[in-house]
């Protein structure tokens, strides 16, 4: 990207945001709270990139949603979040507000009392405080798709079934090696739990932020001898670990990255010692689905793609964008079936959202069958039951190489409920029941 | 203790002296501003990122490699040069915290012109340097990590030829001896600078290639910074000896701080380690192991 293709780049942000000032009545609005600069900027133009792509392809093939068309301004945060909250605050009182995307754990949780009083939906796909999947405590925030605890299921589910079943999993050792913040550390009690339960030896080990030096916890990897390393790492901390892990002798094809260790921003840089090394993912990534190729053909082809670099079409930030906007669109959809075609509030969207269900067969007639598989949110259930599969570096690109695998979402239920009442019984706020949920208010 | 266990914490030693050899490299680019000028260059770490970002951008353009980082070396001598007219020269007589205010709002200022010249995208940069582990004696040892302590090696004995052979470097040595008297006798300080700063860009080109290879050149180099500041505590901010002593000193017993102390405090301890042994020499050698002691007359 060039001097002046920012410039351009900055020139269109301008635009957008002084046309959004002036939504119209039947538009719905996006607020974005995007990072295109700053140490994140990769995944932030990736991921925005995407969701914008989608909610563009609506606009130009569809005319919006049922007439309605989509509208949205960009602030940017650089990820920090203070930045991300002077945006929110900038950014809220522009009209017919459908969600919240911040793509950052940070910035959500600053958000979720602001947006909770607002009652407009928070959407921390992927990511976000585990136990706001419990609709019943927090009725606004909706970590789409897939959970801290969910991944950590899913990622030892797809070891048992490389070892031959959950059973042969008793006496391996796995490794865990987080990344020294609150993401990291949030899932230290799950996988404690599941190696109790499946009898397999476990070490959680620490690498402190931002985890450019990886020597001495690579060494005392070594020193363990385990068969599976799984890598929950953020940034730059995931090709230094693939780097180091070559240093020390261990191999990449068993190491098991996490769902924020899967982009081609994590194995591009530590070069042939990514080979081999496989990653969870919720969605796929490539050009070869329906609504990728669509974006190319009608939003690239009209000029109007989001994406500097063509050769980002279809990476793992911008595929979890476009399977982003999927979500919210479809969500949108939902409710204005209910609601009727017109702009929404931001309650209305949220009933949208609790009821956003979208089967394989669905999926597909929206072109993203193998993209993702599908997802079945409720009032009370706000991941939505998301299924996880796995892919494989070779160099060049990601293979997928499972099929769609299903986290134990009843084992992880009762501790999630346990620790969402916790917060509830803290914050003194009422548990919702399902009557609750149905009550919206429509302006 | 085993053999086994005896193999270990020299592998854990060697690989920490490895590690120090690196954050030596990224602090002896601030001795060097410090030395004849006393200004702390926070902005350091981000000329580390800029001449990281340029050479691995013209590499991806076609451009062929030595020429590449004949361009990056002209970049940074030319960025040297515009810092000190434009920022430092200014300031003159400044205090040093305001001369360190700001080298701080220019390393934003950097990082800032390097994500808006070359975007965002993260980079590989193969080095053509080969990475896989070597075995000696049952220790796995690094090529990468030991071709790159034989660069800095290399860069350090340059240094000390050219500050102790040369005009220039007799010169250098003057002025970090005595500014005034350095000017009395004829010196042009503002020359002496921007050579000091083009020297300064040099090491941020080696740092940012070797550190660039290791971690893939992304903003987060710009954070290397955070590992040569306890190496300069220690070692002291005038040494370029103390660097290297400080860079090896921090990076063995934080590495084996972490195996050995980490586990009985939870781990991940490393980073703040380094801080807290620098602190502890500070406390005992506030001039650093090889600082030089300032004496004023009151």
């Amino acid at each position: 990207m060039t001097f002046f293709s920012h410039l351009r780049k900055a020139a269109i942000a301008t635009a957008f945001v002084l046309g959004a000032t002036a939504v119209h009545a039947e538009e719905q609005y996006f607020p974005l709270q995007s990072y295109r600069v700053g140490p994140y900027a990769a995944g932030g133009t990736g991921f925005f990139g995407g969701f914008i792509d989608y909610l563009n392809l609506i606009n130009i093939r569809d005319g919006g949603v049922n007439g309605v068309k989509l509208a949205w301004s960009e602030g940017e945060t650089q990820y920090e979040v203070e930045k991300g909250v002077e945006v929110y605050e900038r950014l809220k009182s522009n009209p017919g507000i459908a969600a919240w995307n911040p793509l950052s754990v940070g910035i959500a949780y600053a958000m979720i009392d602001r947006i909770t009083d607002d009652k407009v939906p928070l959407i921390t796909i992927n990511h976000g405080r585990t136990d706001t999947t419990d609709g019943r405590v927090f009725p606004y925030v909706f970590p789409l798709l897939l959970n801290p605890y969910s991944e950590t299921s899913g990622i030892v589910n797809y070891i048992a079934s490389k070892e031959g079943g959950l059973d042969k999993l008793k006496g391996k050792n796995i490794v865990v090696l987080y990344h020294g913040s609150p993401y990291g550390k949030e899932t230290i009690p799950i996988y404690e739990l599941l190696s109790q339960k499946y009898g397999f030896e476990l070490s959680q080990i620490e690498v402190p932020h931002p985890g450019n030096e990886q020597q001495a916890q690579w060494l005392t990897i070594r020193r363990e001898h385990p068969d599976y390393v799984v890598l929950r790492g953020w940034g730059v901390m995931n090709p230094v670990a693939l780097k180091t892990a070559q240093k020390t002798g261990f191999p990449a094809d068993h190491i098991i990255g996490n769902v924020w260790s899967n982009s081609e921003e994590d194995v591009i840089p530590a070069g042939d010692a990514a080979k081999g090394y496989t990653a969870i993912t919720t969605q796929a990534s490539g050009e070869r689905y329906p609504v990728v190729q669509e974006i190319v053909k009608t939003v690239y082809g009209d000029g109007k793609g989001n994406l500097e670099d063509k050769s980002r079409i279809g990476s793992v930030y911008h595929n979890l964008g476009i399977v982003n906007g999927i979500l919210n669109v479809e969500a949108v959809r939902i409710a204005q079936a209910k609601f009727g075609n017109r702009t929404l509030t931001g309650d209305e969207v949220r009933w949208g959202f609790e009821h956003l269900k979208l089967d394989p067969a669905r999926v597909e007639a929206l072109g993203a069958k193998d993209l993702f598989h599908s997802i079945n949110v409720s009032w009370d259930n706000h991941e939505g039951d998301g299924y996880v599969t796995f892919q494989q570096w070779d160099g060049k690109k990601w293979n997928v190489v499972s099929d769609w695998i299903a986290p134990d979402w009843k084992l992880l239920r009762p501790i999630i409920e346990k620790s969402s009442e916790a917060y509830a019984k803290e914050k003194g706020i009422k548990i919702r029941t399902a009557e609750d949920a149905d009550a919206v208010v429509s302006n | 203790m085993s053999y086994y266990d005896f193999l270990f914490v020299i592998e854990v030693l060697v690989g920490g002296l490895l590690s120090g050899v690196m954050y030596s490299l990224v602090a002896i680019g601030f001795v060097l501003i410090y030395k004849t000028s006393g200004v702390l260059n926070f902005a350091q770490g981000s000329m580390v990122l800029f001449a990281a970002l340029t050479f691995v951008s013209l590499v991806e353009r076609g451009i062929p490699f030595a020429l590449s980082l004949l361009i990056t070396f002209a970049v940074m001598v030319a960025l040297g040069f515009t810092i000190e007219r434009t920022v430092l020269r200014p300031l003159v007589n400044r205090s040093p915290m305001t001369l360190f205010m700001a080298t701080l709002g220019l390393s934003y200022i950097i990082e800032g012109a390097a994500q808006l010249i070359w975007g965002t995208q993260v980079h590989g940069l193969d080095l053509g340097i080969d990475d896989t582990p070597f075995e000696v004696g049952g220790i796995l040892i690094s090529s990468f990590d030991l071709l790159a302590a034989a660069i800095a090696a290399a860069m350090v004995a340059g240094l000390s030829a050219f500050f102790y052979w040369t005009r220039i470097g007799l010169a250098f040595r003057a002025v970090a001896d005595d500014q005034f008297a350095a000017l009395a006798v004829g010196l042009r300080l503002p020359r002496i600078w921007g050579t000091v700063w083009t020297a300064a860009g040099f090491v941020a080109l080696v740092a940012g290639l070797l550190w660039g290879a290791r971690l893939g050149v992304q903003f987060s180099l710009s954070l290397i910074v955070l590992k040569a500041l306890p190496v300069l505590v220690l070692g002291g901010f005038d040494s370029i000896l103390g660097a290297i002593v400080g860079g090896l000193i921090i990076g063995a017993s934080e590495k084996l701080a972490e195996v050995y102390l980490g586990p009985f405090v939870g781990g991940g301890i490393e980073g703040w380690f380094a801080y807290a042994l620098a602190l502890v020499v500070l406390l005992v050698r506030p001039s650093g192991l090889f600082g030089q002691k300032t004496v004023e007359r009151v």
